[in-house]
């Protein structure tokens, strides 16, 4: 279905959905077609191709309200589809705060272009695809003797949305993305570590396509021989793509969904500080080529520029329509766009030079944040710093306390963004942060 | 067949398609599937989700090489142009495929009574509303409840290059209960779910009233709960929920695609002794009405009570049908795939421990100072490093033999081979969780299940407070 295709369904399935009782809709046409590859020690292992559709209806009736979604697209089927939903929804209890979004707050067609389509990558041929995948396999394949396996995987997807609603709002997005991707495992003294390096564009020509499987195979051999060391209070760096972790359950705590629950530790915390000075944090939709870049979110709401943490400072929730009214909060948008950082002088060498002693984590594993408390534990591995190198890498060991605390212990904001995500985020140092160990 | 308008011809001219540069073998997976989630919140059931999914996934297979594409829509000529697309990973000449068809007769794990499809939202919002009433009731300092009623129906139709043909009913069902306490400004909450491969007689007011109990109980027990010490100490893991254990720290580990690629730290471990004689480990796809059940895998093979590890040994892997090949081994259908838009791969099914020869009371009596945890959010293993980890969401601390402060939001980190050589004593309490797990792997999930009796870890990495 082309964009105009997607518009004609969209509205005729809307236009249904009135006739047939509702009293607001919102509908949503999603497509995306993708391509993946995995090679497995120089053999083509897996080869997949798909092409998805989607159709989500939001459906108002009498002040009641229902959500559903299909990937049967023929018109008589979504037809009976959206009768029966209807039918359904009535015997919902009412609820007076479900609606569509107030039409003032809806994006405006006629926007700048964010630049988040390649049209190029539509016509990369299988054959370029394979030999991307085997460059990178190639770069670490007999590269070592403790090599055990070496996978790398090329990735590519083209979606497409199209969104209406009765109240006025229309819209279209599209956003492609390409990936190469390396992961290796190699033989350990009594383990068999394993570790990834993947680069990733929304353009194919800006895709970095080397130094991903030699980079993947540095950081394996780096982790063999690990070893745990004494529980105790130490200073942290936390490497640039692992950040998000720990800042996820900051986020879940920001959402309308969770301060209404009482499932925020940060819920009557506005312009309140919540973390150290170091942390400025904004939610910038608009950065061309930003893998978070949108003008409209899944409401069709109109994204801004918007500051979320100044200077330790809580400035702005994520708060969607429906908890908006719940909550008496204006909704500027429910969802995160780019998340950008201020950033201060250093890179991750540059932190770890300067680390007397402590720990560079590299990955989390496993762990939760209790949302209402922010009491978190996590699993980590890394390397034991001293004297600005590492010494050793470690593990079986978790980090543990409390949310409200430890984005008071950063000292440190790196300037390493990761920009190959709507999360772009820096290395960061902590210090004081709970290890348990031997 | 008649469900997907599909003919046996028309299946005939798709597998040949899919087979046509000269694949070894090909499958179809029809899959319609429909999920219904009911929502209460402030008191009333006032939203309702559902999602249909529905398509085809074509498998081709060259050696131990995968080709995969899938379609949404059954018609015979979008069938063929995925077929083609998956043919791609052979390059040969190919030959058709005999209409020979073999259907296969699977017994039934999971009959179902009512359906889920013939039952209305009108009859489920009682029991939410029910659950919500009772959960109030019980203490006052409650200020918010949710309750999720998730179903979903889910019919499959299965037919390979072999001939074999089957097709299967699946149903599931998940109740879920939150509870939101507040006392003297600290807010605490919990969620208890159950979950089963069942109709709508599932939903019972016992089911809602054992919840709502629990939930309640457990929730109001956080404000006394404390952090244990860090470091590493004895773990003793009640029975039921604790066969995260066994998922996280020895059953991915077990499956076959890690070990095929060497890449699992069990990978040179079979016929080893891995455990005490007195630990048994089971992976069982054929529990009546359990939420890891299948009646036929997603790769058309029965499914079976698979012994992983008898007497401390290491028995067998769990396989698919690429690695039952490798390993020259009959397949264990554990190949499972989360739809018809994913590849299928080895995955757990309920996965637990059997009796062992001690007793609940003598395990917790054997522990100075340790934990005991019976109640966790999620899990995760590193399958090389061997690392895996459970996050507690309740427990006890264990003091001079004696459960005493209840304990709470703390991760345990271990590794798989060493903790299950460190498996010390077992119970004799054995009992299976049903509180609707989902299982990741690969970026697909899948319903499973597991089960433990009493018992006693020597010595696992707890997160805790340094002093």
């Amino acid at each position: 279905m082309n964009t105009t295709e997607k518009y004609n369904l969209a509205n005729l399935v809307m236009d249904h959905a009135l006739k047939n009782g509702a009293d607001q809709v919102s509908v949503s046409i999603n497509d995306s077609r993708s391509s993946d590859i995995e090679i497995r020690d120089q053999k083509i292992d897996k080869l997949t191709e798909s092409i998805r559709n989607s159709l989500t209806i939001k459906l108002f009736v009498d002040k009641k309200y229902s959500a559903h979604s299909t990937s049967r697209l023929k018109k008589e089927e979504l037809f009976h589809f959206i009768e029966e939903a209807i039918a359904a929804t009535r015997f919902l209890a009412e609820d007076e705060f479900r609606s569509l979004p107030e039409p003032d707050l809806y994006y405006k067609e006629g926007s700048f272009d964010l630049k988040t389509v390649d049209p190029v990558l539509d016509s990369i041929k299988a054959e370029t695809k394979i030999d991307l995948a085997n460059e990178v396999l190639n770069e670490a394949f007999g590269k070592d003797d403790r090599i055990i396996s070496v996978s790398s995987y090329y990735s590519d997807s083209i979606s497409n949305r199209v969104m209406v609603t009765s109240n006025g709002f229309k819209g279209d997005s599209s956003n492609t993305n390409v990936s190469l991707y390396a992961v290796i495992s190699v033989k350990g003294d009594s383990s068999r570590p394993s570790d990834y390096w993947y680069e990733n564009a929304i353009f194919f020509d800006k895709l970095n396509k080397k130094g991903i499987g030699q980079k993947a195979l540095e950081r394996t051999i780096q982790k063999i021989g690990p070893k745990k060391i004494k529980s105790g209070k130490y200073p942290v760096i936390i490497e640039n793509r692992s950040v998000s972790s720990v800042l996820n359950p900051l986020y879940s705590a920001l959402e309308g969904s969770s301060i209404y629950q009482k499932q925020s530790f940060l819920a009557s915390k506005e312009n309140k500080s919540v973390a150290s000075p170091k942390l400025t944090i904004y939610d910038d939709p608009f950065i061309t080529s930003g893998f978070g870049s949108q003008l409209f979110d899944n409401e069709g709401l109109a994204c801004i520029k918007r500051p979320i943490v100044e200077k330790g400072i809580l400035r702005n929730f994520y708060i969607d329509t429906y908890y908006g009214k719940k909550l008496k909060m204006k909704p500027p948008s429910g969802s995160s766009t780019n998340v950008v950082f201020t950033t201060g002088d250093r890179d991750l060498d540059g932190m770890v030079k300067s680390m007397k002693i402590g720990i560079l984590i590299t990955g989390f594993n496993g762990g939760n944040c209790n949302g209402s408390t922010g009491d978190f534990s996590y699993g980590i591995e890394g390397f034991l710093i001293e004297n600005g190198k590492p010494v050793h890498p470690v593990n079986e060991m978790n980090i543990s306390g409390n949310m409200n605390q430890f984005w008071f212990n950063l000292m440190e904001v790196g300037n390493d963004i990761l920009d190959g995500e709507a999360f772009r985020t820096p290395s960061m140092m902590f210090e004081d942060i709970d290890f348990s160990g031997i | 067949m008649d469900h997907f308008e599909v003919t046996p011809e028309q299946l005939q001219r798709i597998l040949t398609t899919a087979l046509e540069k000269g694949a070894d073998y090909a499958d179809l997976y029809f899959e319609h599937t429909q999920n219904n989630t009911s929502a209460l919140e402030d008191g009333k059931v006032n939203s309702a989700y559902s999602n249909v999914k529905f398509g085809v996934g074509i498998r081709v297979l060259k050696g131990d090489q995968t080709g995969y594409a899938y379609s949404e829509d059954v018609t015979e000529e979008a069938m063929i142009k995925a077929a083609k697309t998956a043919a791609n990973i052979a390059n040969s000449p190919g030959a058709s495929v005999p209409l020979n068809i073999n259907e296969y007769q699977p017994p039934n794990y999971y009959p179902v009574i009512n359906s889920w499809e013939e039952t209305s939202i009108k009859n489920k919002i009682p029991y939410l509303q029910r659950m919500n009433d009772q959960i109030f009731a019980a203490d006052k300092r409650i200020t918010k409840v949710n309750a999720y009623l998730q179903d979903s129906s889910s019919y499959i139709l299965f037919f390979n290059s072999e001939g074999r043909l089957a097709w299967d009913f699946r149903p599931m069902a998940v109740l879920v209960a939150v509870c939101i306490m507040e006392d003297k400004g600290r807010i605490e909450n919990f969620y208890v779910t159950r979950s089963f491969r069942t109709g709508s007689e599932f939903l019972t007011n016992d089911l809602v009233d054992e919840l709502s109990e629990e939930v309640v109980k457990r929730t109001a027990l956080l404000f006394d709960a404390t952090k244990p010490k860090a470091g590493e100490m004895e773990v003793v893991m009640g029975a039921g929920e604790s066969g995260i254990l066994l998922h996280e720290a020895m059953g991915h580990a077990f499956e076959a695609d890690f070990n095929r690629k060497n890449t699992s730290i069990f990978s040179d471990k079979m016929g080893q002794k891995v455990a005490e004689s007195f630990v048994n480990i089971v992976d069982d796809g054929t529990i009546p009405g359990n939420r890891g059940t299948l009646n036929f895998d997603d790769e058309g093979n029965a499914t079976q009570r698979t012994s992983l590890v008898s007497d401390g040994i290491l028995k067998s892997y769990l396989h698919d049908r690429i690695s039952a090949e490798f390993y020259k081994v009959e397949p264990t259908g554990n190949g499972r795939r989360q739809d018809f838009r994913n590849i299928p791969i080895p995955r757990m099914r309920c996965t637990y421990m059997e009796n062992g020869p001690h007793k609940r009371e003598e395990i917790i009596e054997s522990v100075k100072n340790g934990i005991y945890v019976d109640n966790f959010s999620n899990g995760q293993v590193n399958i090389g490093a061997g690392d895996f980890t459970f996050f507690v969401k309740f427990g006890y601390l264990i003091e001079n033999g004696k459960l005493t402060r209840p304990i709470k939001d703390i991760n345990i980190i271990g590794n798989g081979p060493q903790a299950l050589a460190d498996i010390v004593m077992v119970a004799d309490d054995k009992t299976l969780s049903n509180a609707g797990a989902t299982c990741g792997k690969g970026g697909q999930e899948v319903p499973a299940t597991f089960g433990m009796p009493t018992v006693k870890v020597k010595k696992l990495t707890v997160g805790g407070i340094n002093s």
